[in-house]
């Protein structure tokens, strides 16, 4: 008899998804954004790229090898939050920026809260809210794309004309990755088709936004309004990837639709009442941090469980 | 082909193929067998033999240790060697009824069989409880039980549960191929009970030649029909099956007779055919050797208290050196530390592979995917009533439904940071199952003294009164 036979707890089979596929394919997804970016921005959006994603990696082996904690950054999530943060900073920024916002998402946002899937907002979009609080001229000072420095969003809000077409294809201006909705939505797609994101949240969000927009937008429904709003700023961005980050959305099948909704509804309120022209980021990081309270009230009823009154957290 | 189904559940590659091709064969077992007083839910059986007496083929060696029990029968002649211990498939030591085979096989002289029509339920269901018959998918819940309904008039489905949705596992498949007319006439038997019911044979879809074979069986058959089902697991867990079969639903704390339904697995309905219309009790039973160690997959029909380490030489021995042994499908089965145990009436399979694909898979921090959640067959979020099971909060447990787990295993296969889902929630289900009733013990028990002691205290008024 062998003697090194394995004991171990059923199931004795496991599925080829791992937490490194699914980064890495969050990553490939993001990939036609990011080379519409550097193209769009040029090479000053390729450095930025480079340092955020150094400077998480790098953050994320120095602390956990500084802790005594198993290093963890060849599950890609460290890579992951590195691009989508240079991928939400303009390209005008200075390169330390970026190193800046990667130690902060890294170190503050994501391991003093305990690491991979312990933080409780976006580590990518934590730290772009500490940048455009901390260094606001810096983070808003757009680039010059055609003729205009101003991003269309904000344009928008001024009244001014804006073309849907160039805003779809993504040569306008804005930050690194959020100008293409092209681009960000063939991302989409591949997620959606390695079943990496549930259509729930995006679907629901971008729904919500452009009913709310409709309704107190003051255009009505207008298609290019609605499309303006759409393609602008970093809804395609935040919607498809940042929403949907596993870790800072609810797990429950109800806490999803009403994660959805809530970034929808808050979304709008930001654009069309704040003072800025947007209000994409702000959404999504109000929406994580009551992600634990939706999930308590939203526990999903158990197959074959009558409805009962109790309802566990509700009483 | 219209197909129903569950909510949930996953797709393991199948691995059928390495035995689905292997016609029955029977094993003649060559050294002891050992049979185990408890290889079903309920109160050990207990041992009616003693040692040194002679034993025959198919006699009762143990009877029903009480309602919910079930007897065991000698599955070969020989002497009864001693009264010993053996593991299980779960690792436990358990007691047994060792006994030295003479390899002539004599069997005993089964009573005639009164025809089915003749008999009363009383009679069938004796019949069938005096068999030794249990649940053989693999829970082991006496039969016979299950056959004794509050309120048998309402029992609407009879359930054939021929889904067979573990990997690897092809004894159901080779029965429906080989012998489909005796799971047919176990089912008719059950049937026979039960005036209002009617026979479902539900079957997976990736088994349309025994979807073809057992309809052209039934379509004179007024109340049997072959339902077939999607190919996905757990097709063939009780609830899920009753739920895709007729739509009704169940929780942990319902029985499928309050549904209506009484579900039997294949296994099973060829003992109770063997029983009801042979007379012979359960003596042997289908099982699938199979596994990329073993030299010769086969499906077997094997006596019960076999060694399987002599099954496994049967077999042809282990052509490569297996990493680990399971006793039952690799979702739901038992890792064996030793082959070095018999077969029971529950044994299904004896899985041998080469490769432990989960000792390279080290368990990483949950990322909150949901996958779990969307696999998950009883619609609980694994993910977090594994993090209360391992936090020790049962009222959170509780809260989250922790008490609905089926045990299937679909959190811990889909999880992409390979955390052992089913194996926390399981073990704390229990836990907290303990818990429960210890508690509701000591309420019992304390109400029982409160009361004592007004009545005790009014006593003492009421002579107070007196004076």
């Amino acid at each position: 008899m062998n003697e090194n036979i394995h004991v171990s707890s059923s199931p004795h089979i496991r599925s080829k998804v791992t937490t490194s596929s699914i980064m890495f394919l969050v990553i490939i997804a993001l990939l036609p954004a990011t080379i519409f970016g550097i193209y769009n921005f040029g090479i000053r959006a390729l450095v930025h790229v480079f340092v955020t994603v150094a400077a998480s990696v790098l953050t994320e082996y120095v602390f956990e090898k500084g802790m005594k904690r198993p290093i963890t950054i060849k599950d890609g999530s460290a890579a992951l939050t590195g691009l989508l943060l240079a991928l939400n900073l303009p390209s005008t920024a200075p390169w330390w920026i970026g190193l800046i916002g990667g130690v902060f998402a890294i170190l503050v946002v994501k391991q003093l809260f305990g690491g991979l899937g312990q933080n409780f907002m976006n580590p990518a979009l934590g730290a772009r809210c500490f940048l455009l609080i901390s260094f606001t001229s810096i983070m808003t000072n757009f680039p010059q794309i055609g003729n205009s420095s101003a991003t269309p969003l904000a344009a928008l809000k001024a009244g001014e004309a804006v073309n849907t077409r160039d805003m779809l294809l993504g040569f306008t201006s804005g930050t690194i990755g959020e100008t293409s909705a092209i681009a960000l939505l063939i991302g989409a797609i591949i997620l959606l088709w390695f079943g990496v994101i549930d259509i729930v949240i995006p679907g629901l969000y971008i729904l919500t936004f452009v009913i709310f927009i409709s309704l107190f937008g003051g255009h009505g429904f207008d298609p290019y309004f609605i499309t303006a709003h759409l393609c602008g700023g970093g809804l395609m961005l935040g919607a498809w990837f940042m929403a949907t980050d596993y870790v800072t959305s609810p797990i429950t099948p109800k806490g999803k639709i009403i994660f959805g909704i809530l970034l929808g509804i808050l979304t709008g309120l930001f654009r069309l009442f704040g003072s800025a022209a947007e209000g994409v980021s702000y959404a999504i990081i109000i929406g994580n941090v009551i992600v634990p309270i939706i999930d308590k009230y939203t526990i999903p009823r158990a197959f074959g469980k009558k409805k009962e009154k109790k309802g566990g957290a509700k009483s | 082909m219209k197909l129903v189904t569950f909510r949930g559940g996953v797709h393991p590659p199948d691995g059928k193929h390495w035995a689905k091709e292997k016609p029955i064969q029977t094993v003649l077992p060559k050294g002891d067998l050992a049979f185990l007083l408890s290889q079903h839910i309920g109160a050990p059986a207990k041992a009616v033999v003693n040692v040194g007496d002679r034993v025959l083929k198919g006699q009762m060696i143990a009877e029903a240790g009480g309602f919910v029990s079930s007897p065991v029968f000698s599955s070969v002649s020989g002497t009864v060697k001693a009264f010993g211990q053996r593991y299980n498939a779960v690792g436990a030591k358990v007691q047994a009824i060792i006994v030295e085979n003479d390899e002539q096989y004599d069997e005993v002289e089964y009573p005639p069989v009164k025809p089915l029509e003749e008999m009363s339920r009383e009679e069938v269901i004796k019949v069938i409880a005096d068999s030794g018959v249990v649940g053989m998918g693999g829970a082991g819940f006496p039969t016979h039980v299950k056959l004794s309904p509050k309120e048998p008039d309402k029992i609407e489905y009879i359930i054939a549960n021929c889904a067979e949705c573990e990997p690897y596992i092809t004894a159901d498949y080779r029965r429906m191929l080989e012998m489909p007319e005796e799971i047919i006439a176990g089912l008719k038997v059950v049937l026979s009970l039960f005036d209002h019911a009617e026979g479902l044979l539900a079957v997976e879809n990736n088994k349309p030649d025994c979807i073809k074979i057992l309809q052209d069986l039934v379509k004179d058959e007024e109340r049997i029909r072959v339902v077939p089902l999607k190919t996905k697991y757990p097709q063939g867990s009780e609830r899920q099956l009753i739920y895709a079969t007729t739509g009704r639903m169940i929780n942990s704390s319902m029985l499928p007779a309050d549904a209506g339904c009484i579900v039997d697995n294949v296994e099973t309905l060829i003992a109770i055919n063997n029983a009801v219309n042979h007379g012979r009790p359960v003596t042997e039973r289908l099982m699938t050797v199979t596994g990329r160690a073993i030299a010769n997959p086969a499906n077997l029909i094997v006596p019960i208290g076999m060694n399987q380490t002599e099954l496994i030489e049967f077999c042809g021995g282990f052509k490569e050196t297996p990493e680990k042994i399971i006793s039952g499908g690799p979702m739901m089965g038992f890792a064996l530390f030793t082959t070095d145990t018999p077969v029971t009436k529950t044994s299904s399979c004896l899985l041998c592979r080469i490769h432990d694909p989960i000792a390279d898979m080290p368990a990483s921090a949950c990322i909150n995917c949901g996958r779990c959640v969307e696999a998950c067959p009883s619609l609980l979020v694994p993910s977090k009533l594994a993090d209360y099971a391992n936090q020790h909060r049962p009222r959170h447990f509780q809260e989250w439904n922790g008490l609905e787990c089926v045990e299937c295993g679909c959190c811990s296969y889909v999880c992409p940071a390979k955390r052992h889902l089913k194996q926390s929630i399981a073990s704390y289900k229990k836990s907290v199952i303990a818990m429960n009733r210890a508690q509701a013990q000591k309420q019992a028990e304390e109400a029982k003294k409160l009361e004592e002691s007004k009545k005790a205290a009014e006593a003492k008024k009421e002579g107070g009164d007196e004076k």
